[in-house]
């Protein structure tokens, strides 16, 4: 099957461990992938920060990139959501519209394409220890993958899991938020990091950069000796 | 109490919040509570979502025929004996609520409990005119005997007092003698109450629905002060809201049901006072005099367009019970007698956005509230739409910002200089860099790095790699168990 990887920037410029991860993750489960070049960021900063119009280029870039794609992976759930979003901002745009419709039936958050798509609940993944996972508000809510995560995460072996407490609250990243906002976004993280200490856990995992760098930026600045991994990391160890 | 309080800058609002952490104690507390108590009552009631559906179907139905439905309700009230005014403003409203106390040489008003009366500022307008004005829900009568201090939640208003800061207060301006229990606080307002019940000329209340068909009026209360508002003054004004109306008893009865469950997770409220105009012949009680105000106060602006959904808002503050943004900064903040994402929403289109412009920003768009509106309110989506209207209509938006955001449209826009800036980024950033973090950066990157460290830029960037790779070359692959990292 091939599979066009939507990277994200935060993933091509910041964390492409978790890129190489996906990528390695995919391929395991008999997927080709692609990586075109042109992908940009999906226009979400700037999007969610009120600049309709200045985002739209951005989109309209990205729906050509993907125009080919068959399936398009992203292993960010905000990041696909907004691959969804785009139908809404062109709405009434007789050319824009219907590409964007098409490019949001065939794109997939990478658990929920694993789950979905190639039918697979268990990856071989391995990995001792005790973990939580942070469910993010766009993907659970937005883009309503709940379970396809917890399935993936229930089957790797050796993995000790702990639900989180008040898990339906945000961490406080919401993009621009956590600069805008930093006053309450460190309050917020705060209490994310107070509910993943209770847990005892090694690992918090999650399915989305922005979270994870918001979750662990905090917990590396107060020292903590939790291990802050994305989904594709945990999925990947073997 | 204006729907503005305080003139304290956003900033310092939230810096008082969140530095009080009694309140945020009582926030946090409340918020779990009552989440858990209201998840209990919509499983109960099961098929949640389509219960939506159908509250989301009446309130738009509503808010379509509202002409239609208003001028029902109108020729109802008035053919059951009651005068109807239509407010255009708050001092429309004012003016007449003023008119009829004074026609009556009313020395005392006793009230239920109102947000809309506190958004029009009434208690003031009435105190001006040397009328003693007494709420008689128990939280607002604690913020009313504590000079005035704003409801800092539209369902219960003094959530933010612990019970030994209403012992104090009661010891200061009642004289109570008695200890911090809650009930032996209770019993000591209940009998004060009382009192005020039975000397009271003019009952006043809000209202949560009324019905078109029958031209009767709903209050939902958990204290049965409503009931003693409504049958012991001669006269009794019910202030409502333009909006707040249902056709018939059929859509009361959804509505109520599941405006108890989302606002504190109650199958029914202990009171569901339902009134129908003025006492009739054989009538033992109620009021000889029934007013009606209606109140639009900026509410027929939001009508037709973008914003409409809000008016759907039936004020059950589910969605303030879920907020994280409010859990930490709680009502205060907000500078609005209306907080969390419902007053986030509503305040600037009711009060502008000159005071309220901060308000759409406080909010990670992390669509709880939407999920947890009864009658589907897309919460988040109405944020996002007034930041779009500060920053392409208002003009409001800090010129720095809007330069950064042209540069990011330009910039995401162009996989040239995309890849050109995302390439240069490590060499940028190496001074603000060690050990593959940064915790002191600059720009935008200040305000995170004060609370939190930020990755380095990598050096190969997952693009280059992938590019390396297809061509054969490249690093090679990480060994996976050794992919454990910090973020």
């Amino acid at each position: 099957m091939k599979v066009t990887l939507f990277a994200t920037c935060l993933v091509d410029m910041f964390q492409s461990d978790v890129g190489k991860a996906t990528v390695e993750l995919l391929e395991r489960l008999g997927c080709e992938i692609d990586f075109p070049q042109t992908q940009v960021c999906c226009g979400q900063p700037a999007y969610n920060s009120g600049y309709v119009k200045e985002s739209k280029d951005a989109m309209k870039k990205m729906i050509g990139t993907f125009e080919h794609a068959e399936y398009i992976v992203c292993p960010s759930g905000s990041c696909a959501y907004m691959f969804h979003e785009y139908q809404h901002v062109f709405k009434g745009d007789p050319i824009w519209e219907p590409k964007a419709k098409k490019l949001a039936a065939k794109t997939y958050e990478l658990t929920q394409f694993i789950i979905e798509v190639l039918k697979v609940e268990n990856v071989g993944a391995c990995l001792e220890g005790k973990a939580t996972y942070h469910t993010s508000c766009h993907m659970t809510r937005l883009l309503g993958v709940q379970k396809a995560p917890m399935t993936l995460l229930s089957k790797v072996k050796g993995l000790e899991f702990v639900e989180l407490p008040g898990k339906e609250q945000c961490c406080g990243f919401g993009g621009t938020f956590s600069v805008k906002m930093a006053q309450i976004s460190e309050q917020m993280v705060d209490e994310k990091v107070r509910h993943v200490e209770e847990t005892d856990a090694e690992y918090v995992i999650g399915a989305d950069a922005g979270c994870l760098m918001n979750i662990g930026g905090r917990i590396n600045r107060q020292g903590k000796p939790i291990k802050v991994m994305h989904i594709a990391e945990i999925l990947n160890s073997r | 109490m204006p729907m503005k309080i305080g003139n304290e800058r956003f900033g310092e609002r939230v810096e008082k919040g969140i530095n009080n952490s009694f309140m945020r104690g009582a926030v946090a507390g409340a918020q779990d509570n009552i989440g858990a108590r209201r998840l209990n009552a919509i499983e109960e009631l099961g098929n949640w979502e389509e219960w939506r559906s159908h509250g989301e179907e009446i309130r738009q139905h509503v808010l379509e025929h509202l002409d239609y439905y208003l001028e029902q309700l109108s020729d109802n009230v008035a053919k059951r004996g009651g005068n109807v005014f239509f407010a255009e403003t708050a001092e429309e409203a004012n003016e007449y609520i003023k008119e009829v106390v004074q026609s009556k040489n009313a020395q005392k008003v006793v009230k239920s409990k109102s947000m809309v009366t506190e958004e029009i500022n009434l208690n003031a307008s009435l105190e001006e005119v040397g009328c003693q004005v007494i709420e008689t829900d128990l939280g607002e009568y604690i913020l009313q005997v504590d000079d005035h201090d704003p409801p800092s939640h539209i369902v219960a208003p003094a959530l933010h007092k612990n019970k030994e800061q209403v012992r104090d207060v009661f010891t200061k301006k009642l004289g109570y003698k008695k200890s911090a229990d809650p009930t032996e606080l209770a019993w000591h307002a209940r009998e004060m109450l009382r009192q005020d019940y039975l000397t009271a000329d003019v009952g006043i209340t809000g209202c949560n629905f009324a019905v078109a068909e029958t031209g009767s009026f709903a209050l939902v209360t958990n204290e049965g002060n409503a009931d003693l508002v409504t049958s012991l003054p001669k006269t009794q004004i019910t202030v409502m809201g333009m909006e707040r109306l249902v056709p018939t008893f059929e859509e009361l009865e959804v509505l109520v049901s599941m405006l108890t469950r989302s606002a504190v997770g109650q199958k029914l409220p202990s009171y569901v006072t339902v009134l129908t105009g003025p006492r009739e012949e054989l009538d033992v009680d109620g009021p000889e005099d029934f007013h009606l105000v209606i109140v639009d106060n900026g509410r027929s602006k939001i009508l037709g367009t973008e914003f409409q959904s809000v008016l759907q808002c039936i004020r059950c503050a589910a969605c303030v019970n879920a907020c994280p943004v409010y859990r930490h900064v709680g009502g205060h903040s907000y500078g609005s007698i209306y907080s969390g994402p419902i007053g986030a929403v509503l305040s600037p289109l009711l009060g502008g956005y000159e005071d309220y412009k901060e308000l759409p920003y406080a909010s990670t768009l992390c669509g709880a509230c939407s999920e947890v509106c009864p009658v589907k309110i897309p919460l988040h989506e109405l944020l996002h739409k007034h930041r779009q209207v500060i920053v392409e209509k208002e003009g409001k938006a800090p010129v720095s910002e809007k330069l950064l955001m042209k540069a990011f449209g330009l910039g995401a826009a162009s996989p040239t200089l995309y890849k050109w800036g995302s390439k240069i980024a490590p060499t940028a950033m190496n001074p603000f860099t060690s050990e593959d973090k940064i915790t002191k950066g600059p720009g935008p990157l200040k305000a995170w790095t004060e609370v939190r460290d930020f990755p380095a830029p990598n050096k190969e960037r997952f693009r280059d790699w992938f590019k390396n790779r297809e061509k054969g070359g490249g690093t090679s692959w990480p060994e996976p168990s050794k992919t454990e990292k910090h973020f």
